[in-house]
């Protein structure tokens, strides 16, 4: 579209917009205030962590962003442009409960998915689809299974198949929703590696996460979410007594070292925020 | 041998009845296989209680059934749809309250009609040999049509059914997507009515979907593969019966049941007796186990 190519020579000649721009965002899911007027602007390349405690919002957020659930007020804008004119900039890793895994496809089935806006819906699949698809399997070290059915498949297996299909989106910015919940140390040591290769490359990445500790280790920024925007900054001086107080409710100790991080994230791990505790059973 | 095929091709309404039994086993075939993955059997035996008064009213009217069965179908779905827009009421519940009504006012309607009994019977379990050319050409042109569509948006329409976020993050209008899956499947149940009659419709197309899902693993080959067990079913039924002189709808769904059966027990990887057999051996051998 020529009005997008001169929007971006605009933005080009005034420093480049932001891969992400929050402006006042709230979201109404039924009765309940999941997004409270967030503001904040991702610059491109940066290394998100999103996090927060359970229900506070950190899905909500990347939900937005894809355009999936509606705005109750504010604005999102990606690139400088609209969600809508946004689509094809955009690479998603879901969270797993929503998925239909009994399906029967195979891994380059799901995995060519990521293809759809390249391909169209009823043009066949080009060669560079499937050398797309045959790369991402790669990169994500099943280039073996791929004809192996999605269900049949191990739990770091079927996630990392999801890593390659937002992979083969070869979208500029890539949203994660718990994308290591649950998987294998090497699973988690292949999505690190992925990651920071793709940090490397100058792609934005936001990353949900209740592992503290990984987002303190891994990105270079975090977005501490509870309902509204706790912080959003570098990494090492977001994460301070006031901001953990302020996003999950609890009073601790913080020392910056290694050991002590450990041990905040030990705590936190189990707490949930507003003293709610979704895991534990009702009685 | 030759003859048990070629004796009964002499007769027009035999020629007929087969053209008509495989349309509706490939179109059954390929929706069957969105209705088997989707779980919307329930939704499919709904539809087709529902579109009973169009076809006794079309009956009574002498105009082709499956013309009446459409009109009311297309209605049904529509409802469906919408009301899966409101979480409310309990989606199947809502659906088992106003499709069995719907059904019960067909059953009233068309006791008014002097053949009572023997009409009844006709459009409960299907009158294959009784099939018009008008039949024919509705069961083309609908078939066709839930073949063309099926076939074309079958990308979206799996994404939509694997990963609804990501389909509405890609920008498809899921509900509009869902929409025409379930007209799709009206069409093909309304097609399926002169073949096997309005109680048996279901089994056209869950069964040979069901049979195709333990021999395949992906949905390009199960649509093939469930295309053609309902036509073989189809035919296979369709001659059996000629033989046996017993209702042809029934032998068409029994002959897809037995499809079904002999595949689950020796599909060959997911078969019970195959799975069996495998670990009998694999416990004979310790070594070809590890």
């Amino acid at each position: 579209m020529a009005t997008a190519t001169s929007q971006l020579r605009d933005a080009t000649a005034t420093g480049p917009a932001p891969a992400l721009r929050f402006d006042h965002v709230s979201v109404r899911l039924g009765d309940r205030l999941a997004l409270s007027d967030v503001t904040c602007e991702i610059e491109a390349g940066a290394f998100v962590g999103l996090i927060g405690p359970n229900g506070s919002g950190k899905s909500t957020l990347l939900r937005a962003v894809l355009g999936v659930v509606p705005l109750s007020d504010g604005e999102i804008e990606v690139e400088g442009q609209s969600i809508a004119e946004a689509r094809d900039s955009i690479a998603y890793l879901p969270q797993r409960q929503q998925l239909a895994l009994d399906l029967p496809l195979r891994a380059c089935d799901v995995v060519m998915m990521g293809r759809l806006r390249h391909t169209g819906l009823f043009r066949p699949a080009s060669r560079a689809d499937k050398d797309a698809v045959t790369a991402a399997l790669e990169r994500v070290g099943l280039a073996d299974r791929r004809n192996s059915p999605i269900g049949e498949m191990s739990f770091g297996q079927q996630q990392r198949v999801f890593f390659a299909r937002a992979l083969a989106q070869e979208g500029r910015i890539l949203l994660l929703d718990e994308p290591m919940n649950g998987v294998d140390p090497q699973t988690q040591e292949v999505f690190v590696g992925l990651l920071n290769d793709f940090h490397a490359e100058g792609k934005t990445i936001v990353m949900a996460t209740h592992d503290l500790n990984q987002a303190m280790s891994v990105c270079d920024h975090l977005i501490v979410l509870n309902q509204r925007l706790i912080v959003y900054g570098p990494s090492e001086s977001s994460m301070t007594e006031e901001v953990l107080r302020d996003a999950y409710g609890v009073h601790l100790h913080v020392q910056h070292g290694p050991a002590h991080v450990d041990h905040i994230v030990e705590d936190l791990s189990h707490h949930d925020g507003e003293g709610h505790h979704h895991d534990a059973p009702l009685v | 041998m030759l003859h048990w095929f070629s004796d009964p091709l002499e007769f027009q309404f035999m020629r007929m009845a087969l053209v008509e039994v495989v349309v509706v086993g490939v179109v059954a075939g390929v929706l069957g296989t969105y209705v088997v993955v989707r779980g919307l059997a329930f939704v499919g035996d709904a539809i087709s209680h529902a579109v009973f008064p169009g076809v006794v009213v079309a009956f009574l009217a002498n105009v082709s059934i499956l013309a009446g069965g459409a009109a009311f179908g297309i209605l049904t779905a529509l409802a469906i749809s919408s009301l899966s827009l409101t979480r409310r009421i309990r989606e199947d519940t809502a659906i088992g309250v106003v499709f069995a009504g719907a059904f019960a006012l067909g059953v009233v309607l068309i006791s008014s009609s002097p053949g009572y009994t023997r009409d009844l019977t006709s459009l409960l379990f299907g009158d294959v040999l009784a099939v018009t050319n008008t039949d024919i050409y509705l069961s083309l042109g609908f078939g066709g049509l839930a073949f063309v569509v099926a076939f074309a948006l079958r990308r979206a329409l799996i994404l939509a059914s694997f990963d609804r976020e990501m389909a509405l993050a890609m920008g498809l209008p899921v509900f509009w997507l869902d929409t025409i899956l379930l007209l799709l499947i009206t069409l093909t149940i309304v097609i399926s009515l002169r073949a096997v009659g309005n109680i048996l419709v279901l089994a056209m197309f869950v069964t040979p979907a069901a049979a195709a899902r333990l021999l395949v693993d992906d949905m390009g080959r199960m649509m093939v593969v469930s295309a053609v067990i309902g036509a073989l079913s189809g035919v296979i039924g369709l001659y059996l019966s000629w033989h046996t002189d017993l209702a042809a709808g029934g032998m068409i769904v029994l002959t897809a049941t037995g499809i079904f059966l002999v595949t689950l027990l020796f599909a060959p990887r997911h078969g019970l007796l195959t799975r069996m057999l495998r670990t009998r051996n694999a416990i004979d051998t310790p070594s070809s186990a590890a």
